[in-house]
């Protein structure tokens, strides 16, 4: 079976601004994968990259089998992603924008009752327009989608941003959900201490490059070599 | 439905959830009910205070203003069909769902159409009764609001993502738009004054003309939608 990331010396450009200059990186498929790294270091390019959102123009990169050169909107439909946007429709309710997303998807609307129920979104919530809700039941919303969707490949942008401790440790158990069912997760998260215990492997991203990491303990002294990382 | 292959039976269910879900959302957020169509009627007015005192003049227009009003209309509609792309993320939630571009693309047209119909319903009304015209043909008009409509409403969504992309859309879109549907105007027009009595000549050529700039602009869209949002 392919890997389900697998990037070798992958730029994407932002404007002429290589935001991915270079990453190298391989992610078995089931695994829980942890990016840390600072702001404006290409998490989140690398997110939206792996996720058919934003073009590889050069290296070679594969999703899930697919090529990111040549195969992004194939791709889509495996693949979630929860990013700083809800990619919601703030004038529908919250079943109306799962059954949307559920439907173009092609996954089955049997997903929809369920999800809803997991992120506390049933009863009278299922039908209060997006806009009306506060950041964090927007958030459970998108999750909501997720979990409905039932991708392959989660990638998550910050998925504690928002939510209460009830809420982040709900992402916590959907996590480890996914990556019990088979699917594998790729995240971006500052929160050390929640990513250590969730995440079976951690990488660096600095300067757009993707780098291996010490132990969550005990961060690096020195600026991380660059590293075609594995799976252990 | 036996003659469709699978992928144009896919082609159809794509593009009849984007109708849906469009539709859907200016069900609720009203934009449509309570600002456009309230627009449209209002030009008719003041078209007809402008120039009441030659009532003759007024009817022997009608046919143009109507058609006049109902682009001015269709570019606020065309607007507002990506406006509510814009809000945050929607359009990369679009990319995502992995929806077939030119089912988004004959989704979004056929919900403008159906918006811009309601609104030539409405203005029909408004023609016969500001401006006393008397409807002789029609077959005819229907037949030319259904050419007309398709016209705009695909060459609108042409040029509403290509716009979608930058900042000053709101200004860029009928600059690109209005003399590209210059020919739909005149034609349409042709084909009404023909329709209320006030041309002795045959309107359905004009018609047929409308049909082949729908027809193009439904090509051109289905094929260029894809790459056009990627970029926007």
């Amino acid at each position: 079976m392919t890997p389900a990331v697998r990037l070798s010396r992958a730029v994407v450009l932002l404007g002429r601004f290589p935001a991915l200059a270079g990453a190298d990186l391989l992610v078995e498929r089931g695994e829980i994968v942890h990016l840390s790294g600072p702001n404006g270091a290409g998490k989140s390019t690398l997110l939206r990259a792996c996720a058919g959102l934003l073009p590889v123009v050069e290296g070679e990169a594969e999703v899930l089998g697919h090529d990111l050169r040549r195969e992004r909107r194939r791709l889509r439909r495996s693949v979630g992603l929860l990013g700083h946007a809800s990619f919601l429709y703030d004038e529908l309710t919250v079943l109306d924008n799962l059954r949307f997303a559920v439907r173009a998807a092609g996954a089955p609307t049997s997903t929809v009752e369920p999800a809803l129920a997991r992120l506390g979104l049933d009863g009278r919530l299922a039908d209060v327009a997006v806009a009306r809700l506060s950041a964090g039941q927007r958030r459970r919303t998108s999750l909501a989608v997720l979990v409905a969707r039932q991708p392959e490949l989660w990638l998550l942008d910050e998925p504690h941003a928002g939510l209460d401790a009830a809420g982040r440790d709900l992402v916590d158990d959907l996590v480890r959900g996914a990556a019990a069912e088979g699917a594998t997760v790729l995240f971006a998260s500052h929160e050390l201490d929640r990513a250590s215990a969730l995440a079976g492997r951690q990488l660096t991203v600095i300067g757009g490059q993707v780098h291996d990491t010490q132990p969550f303990a005990s961060p690096p002294a020195t600026a991380p070599s660059p590293a075609f990382t594995s799976a252990p | 439905m036996l003659l469709l292959g699978d992928d144009a039976l896919l082609l159809l269910r794509d593009a009849a959830l984007i109708a849906g879900k469009d539709l859907r959302v200016e069900l609720r957020s009203r934009v449509t009910i309570n600002q456009v169509a309230p627009f449209a009627v209002l030009v008719l007015v003041l078209f007809a205070f402008a120039l009441e005192p030659d009532r003759g003049l007024l009817t022997r227009a009608a046919a143009g203003l109507f058609w006049l009003a109902v682009t001015f209309s269709a570019l606020l509609a065309i607007q507002r069909s990506f406006a509510i792309e814009s809000a945050d993320g929607a359009r990369d939630g679009l990319r995502l769902s992995g929806l077939d571009p030119a089912g988004i693309f004959l989704g979004k047209a056929a919900a403008v159409a159906v918006e811009l119909l309601a609104l030539e319903g409405l203005l029909g009304v408004g023609v016969v009764v500001l401006y006393d015209a008397d409807l002789q043909g029609a077959t005819l008009l229907l037949a030319t609001c259904l050419a007309a409509t398709a016209g705009l409403a695909a060459a609108g969504t042409v040029y509403g993502v290509l716009a979608a992309g930058v900042r000053v859309r709101e200004t860029l879109l009928p600059l690109l738009l209005l003399p590209i549907v210059a020919p739909v105007v005149l034609a349409a027009t042709r084909a009404s004054e023909a329709a209320l009595g006030q041309a002795a000549t045959d309107g359905w050529p004009w018609v047929r003309l409308l049909g082949v700039f729908a027809v193009i602009y439904v090509a051109v869209g289905a094929l260029a939608f894809g790459p056009l949002l990627e970029d926007a």
